[in-house]
């Protein structure tokens, strides 16, 4: 017989699905972070010289900024020198189409359930595949060029569209930010951008699946998205990576720019390898997220289901400059095992009317340990600034950690500041009742945490709803039984 | 159908159960009574299978199956059904959709195939009729902010849509006024027949006058000490226990 004690303190290590490695030809750089690999990186992209300039900059910040020590955890040693980076795929010569892009890199994809083939990807939602260090496929990239908008790597955006580029490229996140974000400003491989032209509602999803696959490699991509005014656009972004016993650092630099009257949602789904269950291994998850909602009337919404990585550590902000302008943070972040995830918002309410909305729910389990932080502050011109805080802990087992930080600043007397918490438990009286009704206990688990997190599934594109929705139950199996 | 051979449990070290016989057979109802404490719902959670009570002696048979080994889900599977004395509440998870997981969990067990909205709602307003529960509801969390009686009520409601072949009612009458009383009752009175049978927890005889048993047992410290038809209820409620305790010393101190 099963013993519901046993099933709630026993976590049994649930293989990670998307463990695999792509035995594939790689060029890589040797271990190393100085000026000559910044320099290697980017002629290796052909980089105009004002992106060095700007590169080695980042690196010059770097150089004189420390570990931040605030976070709750221990911070894990880096040693920096002893990563790669830029490793890619090699390929003989310029791509023209998807059908020249290496079949082992192809099946790797669709390994993953990101089919690459335009006919058999997902109707409405185009895909920039990146792969390590580099970009290895958009799709649907005519369909969007023919109504102006932009959406390609990175790397090809600084070739094809300089200047918007050079206008944007660190106007939210400078490279003196913070340490990764200087780090990431040095040494950024790719990444995708986008760019929605003004009263254009871009007419399908826009995805960027990022696979880290080599070994003792940083993946530093950058992300810029720009919405014009009036218009709208919908992002996801995705990630896996193969077990390895060591931890690999993740440290992404995304900027969105909203403006007047536009509109952006941004969803990540992030499934990197969290470690094992000792937490040996496992991704370094360190990124900074931000976006400015400069004109009038404009919106950004993030949305974010943490799932993998040893640690998560971001906290996807929104510095509501236009008047009227609205930021929304919804967020599940799951640990388990030995994860650590820290994570939360800054909402920066500056102009008049400007509105906000935080929800975060936290699940724990294991020996995990789940940190909420977030800051809304309020600046002496936001008149009626508002803002509504809820942030829910669900605590499965006794071993796991939950902790909230909430922080509020406020400079105006008129702006309106709510916060609520909660924290909850799956009770095993719980759990005995569903058992009694024919349900086992898997399955008693993942109907109660889809109920706890509806509302925020809610608010990704469907198709993807239903993939976080099977990603929560595949994490929290055997996190009872 | 159920067989309870000197079945001793213990919770925490604590001897509860110290050796209780009972034999239930197809379409027959029990009712259990005794003093606070005396082991009723202790008796009720070995047989659905809660873990932290450890069964030390005895045997219990389900339709030729050896209940102690089945899973708790397994047993609800196999149609026990326990209606619970203290109902949790289930944050974020409707009772719709609780509902037709269980359901559809129990089709699976036994080979049917999922029951098809259309017909799992019919189902759900039949059901819904029969102990007076209200369809708004049906849409709320489960159990979250119900009364006590709206509580009791989702229990029978439940037992009526899952349709087990054991039920076991503990003090499913505490909490009900009378009127609420007199529908549960009917409700679990539709319910029975030739297939079904019902064991009934309760220390009021009062709920006996609407559900007539079959038999009745006095469990007291763990033990039944005395069983009777539905006269032995009557005389419960005249006489209280503490006769039945006299007779027990007598006849222990012999
Ligand atoms: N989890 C538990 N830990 C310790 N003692 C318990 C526990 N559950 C029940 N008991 C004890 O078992 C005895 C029987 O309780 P119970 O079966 O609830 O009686 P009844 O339903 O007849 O009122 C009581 O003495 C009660 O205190
Ligand atoms: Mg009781």
């Amino acid at each position: 017989m099963i013993n519901s004690n046993e099933i709630i303190d026993d976590i049994a290590n649930k293989e990670y699905e998307f463990g695999f490695s792509t035995d594939i030809e790689m060029d890589i750089a040797p271990p190393g972070l100085n000026e000559d690999i910044i320099r290697f990186i980017s002629a290796k992209k052909n980089e105009p010289e004002w992106l060095l300039e700007w590169r080695l900059k980042g690196f010059a910040a770097f150089k004189k900024m420390e570990f931040p020590k605030w976070q709750h955890f221990e911070m894990p040693t880096l040693d920096l020198q002893a990563l790669s980076y830029y490793a890619a795929p090699r390929k003989k010569k310029q791509l023209n189409s998807l059908d020249e892009v290496d079949p082992e890199l192809l099946a790797t994809f669709e390994k993953l359930g990101i089919p690459l083939n335009e006919q058999k990807a997902l109707t409405g939602v185009a895909v920039d595949a990146v792969f390590d260090s580099v970009s290895v496929a958009t799709t649907f990239k005519g369909k969007l060029k023919e109504m102006g908008v932009i959406f390609c790597s990175f790397g090809e955006a600084v070739q094809e569209h300089p200047d918007l580029v050079k206008k944007y490229l660190g106007s939210v996140v400078p490279h003196t930010d913070n340490i990764f974000a200087a780090l990431n400003a040095a040494v950024f491989s790719d990444g995708s951008f986008v760019y929605i032209p003004k009263g254009v509602r871009c007419p399908m999803e826009l995805s960027t699946y990022f696979r880290i696959n080599a070994q003792n490699t940083g993946q530093f991509e950058r992300t810029l998205i720009i919405a014009d005014d009036n218009s709208y656009v919908s992002y996801l972004e995705g990630c896996t990576a193969p077990m390895r016993d060591e931890n690999q650092l993740h440290a992404a630099v995304v900027e969105l720019v909203a403006l007047e009257q536009s509109e952006i949602k941004y969803s990540t789904v992030q499934n990197w390898y969290p470690g094992d269950k000792d937490g040996k291994g496992g991704i370094y998850n360190f990124v900074t997220k931000r976006g400015i909602c400069k004109g009038t009337g404009s919106k950004i919404s993030w949305t974010q289901v943490e799932t993998g990585s040893a640690i998560t550590w971001k906290y996807p902000s929104v510095i509501l400059q236009g008047d009227y302008s609205e930021g929304e943070f919804y967020s599940v972040a799951v640990v388990r095992n030995k994860q650590i995830a820290d994570t939360g918002t800054k909402i920066h309410h500056i102009g008049k009317g400007t509105k906000s909305r935080i929800i975060s729910k936290g699940i724990s389990a294991g020996h995990g340990d789940n940190s909420y932080r977030g800051l809304v502050a309020v600046g002496p011109r936001a008149e009626n600034a508002r803002n509504f805080t809820q942030c829910d802990s669900l605590l499965i087992g006794n071993q796991c950690g939950s902790h909230t930080f909430p922080y509020i600043e406020s400079r105006n007397k008129t702006a309106m500041i709510e916060h609520e918490a909660t924290t909850s438990k799956i009770g095993e009286d719980q759990i005995f009742y569903l058992n009694q009704r024919g349900i086992d206990s898997e399955k008693a688990v993942a109907l109660i945490v889809n109920g706890y997190v509806k509302e925020v599934l809610n608010q990704l594109p469907m198709e993807f709803a239903v993939e976080a929705q099977k990603l929560l139950s595949i994490t929290l199996e055997g996190s009872v039984g | 159908m159920l067989t309870i051979k000197n079945l001793h449990a213990e919770v925490e070290g604590k001897k509860i159960l110290k050796g209780i016989n009972l034999e239930i057979n197809k379409g027959e109802t029990h009712a259990i009574m005794g003093p606070n404490g005396s082991g009723k719902s202790s008796l009720a959670s070995v047989l659905a299978g809660r873990d932290n009570y450890t069964v030390t002696e005895g045997e219990v048979w389900f339709n030729g199956k050896n209940l102690l080994e089945l899973s708790p889900e397994d047993r609800a599977r196999e149609g026990v059904f326990l209606a619970f004395q203290y109902p949790v509440e289930i944050p974020g998870v409707s009772n719709l959709n609780f509902l037709k997981t269980a359901l559809n969990e129990i089709r699976t067990y036994k080979g049917l195939p999922p029951l098809e909205a259309k017909e799992f709602l019919k189902l759900t307003k039949e059901k819904q009729q029969l102990v007076d529960f209200h369809s708004n509801l049906m849409n709320r969390s489960l159990n979250e902010g119900f009364s006590g009686g709206e509580k009791k009520r989702n229990e029978i409601f439940q037992l009526a849509m899952l349709d087990p072949q054991l039920a076991i009612l503990d003090e499913t009458d505490s909490g009900l006024d009378i009127d609420a009383l007199r529908i549960v009752s009917n409700g679990v009175n539709k319910l029975r027949d030739a297939e079904k049978s019902f064991v009934v927890i309760t220390h009021y005889q009062r709920l006996l006058e609407y559900i007539i048993p079959d038999f009745v047992h006095v469990l007291y410290n763990g033990r039944i000490i005395k069983t009777g038809t539905k006269e032995l209820a009557l005389e419960l409620e005249e006489r209280g226990y503490d006769w039945l305790k006299e007779e027990l010393h007598l006849k222990e101190s012999v």
